[in-house]
């Protein structure tokens, strides 16, 4: 059991890892910029370390600043919470390279959902349904990108294979307009995520957002906590969740979260994470994983 | 029934080691008897945010008396530092509390603070003679303490011209962003 563990966040989430912590008798660290020394899990946990000016990119972004606060407190693990370094596979990894735990799955299993191509890679060969798409990424052969398009089927929506949450992506309608969308949704992407790489799916019309929580604990094992319907969105961005999502038939809800379990058991994820599936007309179409804790879990 | 008066003054430690310390013996030099540190530490927070000069709270055969002496900088007030054991001054207290209580109020000079989380070292080595002692003086640029973190010792320059005031910092403590270091006057 970890005896103290640095929480890499603030705000609710920090406060609610911190609850837990002090459930399990498990002594916590707080890190704050020098404007969120007096947030409340600052003040309730058992030790604080300043770790930069207001800025994030300084301080809750800044990942030497919290390794060293681990070493200077003796801590056992760091939670990233969820946002700034949570899915950070590069934090994750200096974490473990320094002798800490980081509450969250490994740098590979965060690398591979991050990029999310790879990630729809992973889950086709654990079994997991994906919207009919590219399945790879977009090349500049014009002709072979026109091919694909037509055999998804219009409309088709561009994505960029690092982005995810909503961003980055483009709806096509017709194929006058593809290649010009695909260079645009590029650039973008190069922009907003740092890689130009994009990838074609089908566009559903009509779907609802329905997603799956799961807990792995890295060795092979791994359960469901049910779904959740996140389907009432503005701009991309969830504003409303319910547990569990309604009207979904019992064999088709069982299926899916069976595919999920066994599909994270495969992986030997560890940890809380979310796979997210478009869910239309009686079927789950995967579209990205989540390797977090989500602001939303409490729903659950 | 036990009464202790607390007395917060950090006691003399030997710099802080890479390995881990033993929270427990450190523990129960201080509390052998007494109430969970971490109480007692909620409680010193009740008591200065509040108007409430003394507070003496029991548990069974033991109890815990503070109180706020206002007059001096009696081992009751420098309490925010003291409770933190292996982070004694990596809990940097708020602004208006006197942190490193006396040396920064009678302190002349400019603050030099950390620029970063790490163990504060006043020598480049263990075996070597400190960068500079109070006194002495010293130029933009001249080297006065070090910062390690992860293993990189960082070098900590001055960036005015002056005469080391104070060294506020132990050989050896963990230090956090922004904390004071040593002035230059």
């Amino acid at each position: 059991m970890l005896e103290k563990v640095l929480i890499a966040n603030r705000g609710e989430i920090a406060l609610r890892v911190l609850r837990s912590c002090k459930q399990l008798g498990i002594k916590t660290v707080a890190v704050h910029s020098t404007a969120d020394k007096d947030l409340m899990h600052v003040r309730l946990a058992d030790e604080s370390v300043c770790i930069g000016p207001p800025s994030s990119g300084e301080s809750y972004l800044n990942a030497p600043a919290i390794i060293s606060a681990m070493e200077v407190t003796d801590a056992d693990a760091v939670h990233p919470g969820y946002g700034f370094l949570s899915e950070n596979a590069d934090f994750a990894e200096q974490v473990e390279k320094s002798g800490f735990i980081f509450v969250g799955p490994t740098a590979e299993t965060i690398r591979q959902m991050g990029d999310k191509v790879s990630a729809i890679d992973v889950m086709l060969a654990g079994g997991v349904p994906t919207v009919p798409g590219s399945n790879g990424p977009i090349d500049s052969d014009d002709q072979k990108t026109l091919a694909i398009a037509k055999d998804i089927g219009y409309p088709v929506i561009i994505k960029a294979a690092a982005g995810g949450g909503g961003r980055g992506m483009r709806v096509v309608e017709s194929e006058a307009s593809l290649l010009k969308a695909i260079a645009i949704t590029q650039t973008e992407a190069k922009s907003f995520f740092g890689s130009s790489i994009v990838y074609l799916e089908k566009f559903l019309e009509n779907p609802r957002h329905v997603e799956i929580q799961i807990i792995g604990d890295g060795k092979g094992n791994a359960v469901h906590l049910g779904d959740r319907d996140c389907s009432l969105q503005r701009r991309h961005q969830k504003v409303l969740e319910e547990a569990p999502a309604p009207n979904i038939p019992v064999e088709v809800r069982n299926s899916i979260l069976q595919t999920c379990v066994t599909a994270c058991k495969k992986m030997k994820y560890r940890g809380a994470g979310t796979l997210e599936f478009l869910y239309q007309d009686e079927r789950f179409y995967f579209i990205e994983m989540n390797t977090r804790v989500q602001v939303e879990h409490p729903v659950t | 029934m036990l009464t202790t008066t607390i007395d917060l003054k950090p006691p003399n430690r030997p710099p802080k080691r890479r390995e881990k310390t033993p929270n427990q013996g450190i523990r129960n030099r201080y509390l052998e008897t007494i109430m969970d540190i971490r109480k007692v530490k909620k409680l010193i927070e009740l008591l200065e945010s509040s108007q409430v000069a003394e507070i003496e709270i029991t548990e069974g055969e033991e109890s815990v008396r503070i109180s706020r002496n206002a007059s001096s900088p009696s081992p009751q007030m420098n309490v925010p530092q003291a409770p933190q054991l292996s982070s004694n001054t990596a809990i940097a207290p708020s602004s208006d509390d006197a942190p490193a209580p006396k040396p920064s109020s009678e302190a002349k000079g400019k603050i030099v603070k950390s620029p970063m989380v790490g163990t504060f070292y006043r020598a480049p080595s263990p075996s070597a003679p400190p960068f500079v002692e109070v006194g002495k003086h010293v130029k933009p640029g001249d080297v006065i303490c070090v910062v390690e973190a992860m293993k990189m010792m960082n070098q900590i320059e001055a960036d005015h011209a002056g005469v080391v005031d104070a060294i506020l910092i132990e050989d050896g403590e963990p230090v956090e962003f922004d904390q004071p270091l040593i002035t230059i006057a």
